[in-house]
């Protein structure tokens, strides 16, 4: 196993020697790629380390250049906003201000331990460690798996970590054929595949129109796109609606996709289970009561090979926690972070853009990360923030409530664990029946995820409670704890070992002074 | 014409290679993950679980759950949703861990 990420070609910089950039941005999503490009232009020293093999994130994500699509805005809303800032990022990038990792795992972030100094000497400038781990590339059989170890030093960072996909189980929601809505755009967008011939959308969510529009642009029978929500529950929210007419000509735009390929929309419905054997054949789907309980006598069933589920989105905070980011709740229960009206984190020097603050969409995210970028140079160079500022929170403030609209339409009703028998595996990686999660918060006891899981295993596997901690949580009774994943993905144990120093320090560094007050 | 992602997009790959799975020939298109190219030949499963020996394949396709795990050319636990399809490779059901010899 060879630990030098020299030999394995990666770019200099990244040993962790080198002197630190201005701003570490982590994720090439919507937010980090304009916060990227905007503090670039701004003249900052930038590194964009993100996760994905090309930027873009979830929302632009697009086939590998081998397959040469001439078209891939046909997949896309919006795709010149994209272009215009992949063009941008590739400008920076040849001038040298910014340089953009891909394929890079950012599994933590760490202050650095300021190195012994006098008294007498000035404090010296905070410094973060962003450790990854890097893919190699095609082929790489070496034993650790095919990845070096990366270190970035950075004055600053913003996290545009983006967000994953709530799922909530039902009876044979683990057979093949059963995917993420998420997982089928995703797979669809780079892969240019569909899971099946005739698939089921199911869930709640505006995604789930995205996804279904898709797939029938795509050449694939949708036969129903079931909502657990009413979508004329955004009618009591009128002021988040007339605010953002952007968001109903999108909804009107997927709308009229669906009716031309006479795709059906079930409100206040849902798949509450699914059946095959090999893979999935049918779904039952039952009309819901305002708690999302399934109405007796109402179950009916729809015969597909694939079903694409999913219950909205809710932000990817590991990163941030273990920095000690302050959350709060969004309208739907979940924790977001509590972001300033810079997009500052409560941990000085530590920024976030996008669905990390609370799930808003692609528009808002771009809109965050714009203003964040100016917000750092602000507490680099002291320079002032631009009039754009004003009209980036502007646009901020308006999405955000459209963003709390959603959440609060689609917001998962208690009723929703009637779904399950005893036996549907909630826990996809330690196949965990409901069962013994109940009898962990009933007879056992448990009242939080984090108890269930010392109890079961639930949420112990190699997801980290990404696929069933939302509803394992609900299941003990809980409201979803801010993610707390040491590490945010898996890294092979001689990274681990060859970091320098046992442990993270015990306290944060001082904060960057920034030269005006902080106005929230 | 019956409309398929890759026509929606004006896709012009260049010629397929071929992978196989579990000695199975199949096509794989430049630019493909292996979940991508199973899919394609109407592959749903390549795992089978530790516990019921349950099979599963891509979920979330972006990497997080873990569920497409496969045995890529020997070697267990890669994400086929995220590992690009290479010409030649073998790709094989990965049972449990897949790490069966090492089993005590």
């Amino acid at each position: 196993m060879t630990t030098s990420p020299s030999e394995h070609g990666a770019p200099p910089g990244s040993t962790g020697d080198d002197p630190p950039c201005d701003l570490a941005v982590v994720g090439a999503g919507p937010a980090g790629l304009a916060a990227a490009v905007t503090a670039a232009g701004l003249g900052l020293n930038v590194m964009l380390l993100d996760a994905g093999e090309r930027p873009g994130g979830q929302y632009y994500r697009h086939p590998a250049p081998g397959l040469r699509a001439a078209r891939p805005q046909a997949l896309h809303h919006h795709w010149h906003v994209f272009a215009r800032l992949e063009r941008r990022l590739r400008a920076h990038t040849t001038t040298g201000r910014l340089r953009h990792l891909p394929g890079h795992h950012v599994w933590t972030v760490l202050p650095e331990q300021p190195a012994e100094t006098r008294q007498s000497a000035p404090a010296p400038a905070p410094v973060w460690r962003l450790h990854a781990v890097a893919d190699e590339g095609p082929g790489a059989g070496s034993e650790d798996g095919g990845e070096s170890p990366v270190t970035v030093r950075a004055h600053t960072v913003l996290l545009a970590t983006g967000a994953y996909e709530r799922q909530l189980p039902f009876p044979g929601w683990t057979l093949p054929g059963v995917v993420g809505a998420g997982g089928a755009q995703a797979m669809l967008k780079s892969g240019l595949v569909l899971p099946g011939r005739r698939t089921v959308v199911a869930g709640s969510g505006p995604l789930l129109l995205a996804v279904a529009a898709a797939l029938a642009a795509a050449g694939g029978t949708v036969p129903a796109v079931v909502e657990a929500a009413d979508y004329p529950s955004y009618a009591h929210r009128p002021a988040a609606l007339l605010r953002n007419p952007g968001k109903l000509a999108e909804g009107a735009a997927h709308g009229a996709t669906l009716l031309r390929h006479g795709v059906r929309l079930l409100t206040r419905h849902a798949v509450t289970a699914a059946h095959g054997t090999a893979r999935v054949q049918a779904v039952t789907v039952e009309r819901l009561d305002r708690d999302w309980r399934p109405l007796p006598g109402s179950a009916r069933r729809i015969p597909c090979d694939a079903l694409a589920t999913g219950h909205g989105l809710v932000p990817q905070l590991e990163l941030a926690t273990a920095l000690g980011c302050a959350t709060l709740r969004t309208a739907d229960g979940t924790p977001a972070l509590d972001l300033d009206g810079e997009q500052r984190t409560s941990v000085p020097g530590v920024w976030s853009a996008g669905e990390t603050g609370g799930i808003g969409g692609a528009e808002l995210a771009l809109a965050e990360g714009e203003l964040a970028a100016y917000s750092v140079a602000r507490a680099l160079r002291g320079t002032r923030l631009p009039p754009r500022a004003a009209v980036l929170r502007g646009r901020r403030d308006r999405l955000r409530a459209f963003g709390e609209a959603m959440a609060t339409v689609h917001r998962p009703g208690v009723g929703w664990t009637a779904w399950l028998d005893d036996a549907t595996h909630v826990c996809r990686c330690e196949e965990v029946p409901a069962g013994a999660i109940r009898e962990a918060a009933g007879e056992l006891g448990a009242r939080d995820a984090r108890t269930v899981k010392l109890l079961t295993r639930a949420g112990m596997g190699w997801c980290q409670g990404r696929m069933c901690g939302p509803a394992v949580a609900c299941l003990a009774g809980a409201e979803p704890a801010p993610d707390r994943r040491p590490l945010s993905c898996p890294v092979p144990l001689g990274h681990l070992a060859a970091l320098p120093g046992a442990g993270p320090p015990a306290q944060a560094p001082p904060p960057p002074q920034p030269p005006a007050p902080a106005d929230r | 014409m019956t409309t398929t992602p890759a026509r929606l997009v004006r896709a012009d790959p260049g010629p397929p290679y071929e992978i196989t799975f579990d000695g199975r020939p199949v096509p794989a298109l430049p630019g493909q993950s292996i979940a991508a190219a199973l899919w394609a030949a109407g592959i749903l499963a390549w795992r089978t679980t530790r516990d019921s020996g349950a099979p599963r394949g891509a979920f979330c396709g972006i990497g997080a759950c873990h569920d497409c795990l496969a045995t890529v050319n020997g070697r267990p636990n890669r994400r086929a949703c995220l590992v690009p399809a290479r010409p030649g490779d073998v790709i094989t059901t990965q049972k449990g861990t897949g790490h069966d010899d090492l089993a005590v």
